[in-house]
């Protein structure tokens, strides 16, 4: 047994693919995971839907539910314009919802509590927001750093706030998801070690040892919390800042 | 839909861009032996042995001691991870937008018409309910209506009749009383005309009782006139 809290976060290589100047694209735990809930997404929707009835069973209802849930929250975050997104925050918020909560089951590899892939999609949505503001509206798309109705000798440092606070977005989206999980999942370890390490001292410990097994229980319906939450908070934020593209006028 | 389009291939880009932006950055960090350098030296020995099937990347011994550091910040997985990231949520943002949503959205859309036009259809029920509710209405009103006007016209023509019966035998009654009445008078005038002959007469006949004589016809015919004159007086 492993008794190392960060084990958990290990990159495996399976097969070595391709290399390109010394970086390896070899194929991992990571890559199986991403491709599994890619698979296992587009399964399940496929399968809950595979009736296509007029009255939903209970699969057909979760796939109905997830499509309008998502729906409703870009058409109310960036209006019926900004459904040209629809496409993107519904599998954001699929992968990095499945990813969260496929992370909780153990011996599973948590591909949301590495920065790479949280910083990966949050640009991600930046990118699409600077590309697709810039594309729709020109330089128009810059107004968004300037607010109407500003005192002019305010006017430079409020520009400024502004970019920062733009510039801010991708480091806060990606650092909220990959803390949370990356902490969920290595409180969760450092307690199963305690149940471990406490039940392997005799009787006295194994009596002891259930505190923190309760402790994991408890956590575990907090960490499912959290994996559905960050991923909803992810696909709002994106939602909000999807706005911004659309309608860059304050 | 080809802005669904240039927005995957611009997924696509932005995908590839993120693989090839920390290539660059850990190809400049080779040299200074950082971590990706033990992670190169480490992935050769495993391609030259060919031992460990499941390998870790960008550590040199497994079992506890972590060379490449923790591994979330390990630079040595990131093109790896950028690279299958892009594939995968590239192939799901496909898929998603091509295959599933609108396969959920016709669902739904399908789901929405029906109950639009099931919503329309009982209301254009209903409409027709209460145009026949008002067609009945209309037509017992103006049967109604139609009954009254018959039992109107009935009841004039049967007045009419009536006044007009009740003319006619008020005509012919009327018709009959003058004539009783123009009767009544010539039998009275003739009465009354045979009232002085019969005066004259008795006063004669009572003369001559009384007095023996027969007055002369000539006194008691004035006589009895002033008698009659006076009394009619």
């Amino acid at each position: 047994m492993n008794i190392d809290p960060i084990h958990q976060f290990e990159v495996q290589r399976y097969a070595d693919l391709l290399r390109v100047s010394g970086v390896s694209f070899s194929f991992t735990n990571a890559s199986a995971f991403m491709i599994g809930i890619v698979g296992a997404i587009f399964l399940f929707l496929t399968f809950a839907t595979r009736g296509r009835t007029l009255v939903p069973g209970r699969m057909q209802s979760v796939a109905e539910m997830s499509y309008e849930f998502i729906a409703k929250m870009v058409r109310d975050s960036a209006g019926n314009e900004g459904m040209v997104f629809f496409p993107l925050v519904f599998s954001l918020f699929m992968f990095v919802f499945v990813a969260n909560v496929i992370g909780l089951v153990p011996y599973t590899f948590t591909i949301t509590a590495h920065i790479i892939v949280t910083a990966a999609l949050a640009l991600l949505v930046i990118g699409t927001v600077v590309i697709y503001g810039f594309w729709r509206h020109g330089t128009h798309f810059l107004h968004l750093f300037v607010p109407s109705g500003v005192p002019s000798f305010l006017l430079p440092f409020v520009v400024l706030i502004e970019v920062v606070s733009f510039l801010s977005r991708p480091i806060s989206l990606s650092l909220r998801l990959f803390a949370n999980m990356l902490a969920g999942h290595i409180a969760l370890k450092v307690f199963a070690f305690f149940v471990v390490g406490l039940s392997s001292a005799g009787i006295a410990g194994m009596f002891g040892a259930t505190l923190p097994f309760f402790m994991i229980v408890a956590l575990t319906a907090l960490e499912l919390l959290v994996a559905v939450l960050q991923a909803y908070v992810f696909a709002v934020l994106t939602s909000i800042y999807l706005n911004d593209a659309v309608h860059p006028g304050h | 839909m080809t802005k669904t389009w240039k927005l995957t291939v611009a997924a696509a880009l932005m995908g590839l861009a993120l693989a090839a932006a920390p290539a660059v950055a850990s190809d400049s960090a080779k040299p200074s032996s950082g971590p990706a350098g033990a992670v190169v030296a480490q992935q050769d020995h495993g391609a030259s042995t060919g031992a460990h099937v499941a390998e870790v990347v960008g550590e040199a011994a497994h079992g506890g001691e972590h060379k490449g550091g923790f591994p979330p910040f390990n630079p040595a997985t990131f093109g790896s991870q950028l690279a299958w990231l892009a594939v995968s949520f590239g192939v799901l943002y496909f898929l998603m937008s091509r295959v599933t949503l609108p396969r959920i959205g016709r669902i739904l859309e399908e789901r929405h018409d029906r109950i639009a036009r099931d919503l329309a259809e009982a209301s254009q029920r209903r409409a027709e309910s209460e145009a026949a509710q008002i067609a009945y209405e209309k037509a017992l009103t103006e049967a109604r209506g139609k009954a009254n006007a018959i039992a109107g016209e009935a009841r004039n023509r049967l007045n009419a009749e009536t006044e007009t019966n009740r003319k006619s035998l008020e005509a012919a009654l009327t018709v009959k009383l003058e004539e009783a009445e123009a009767r009544i008078s010539t039998t009275k005038t003739n009465a009354l005309s045979h009232v002085r002959g019969i005066a004259v007469d008795t006063a004669q006949t009572i003369v001559n009782t009384l007095v023996g004589t027969t007055p002369a016809q000539q006194d008691t015919e004035s006589a009895v006139d002033q008698v009659l004159s006076r009394k009619a007086a």
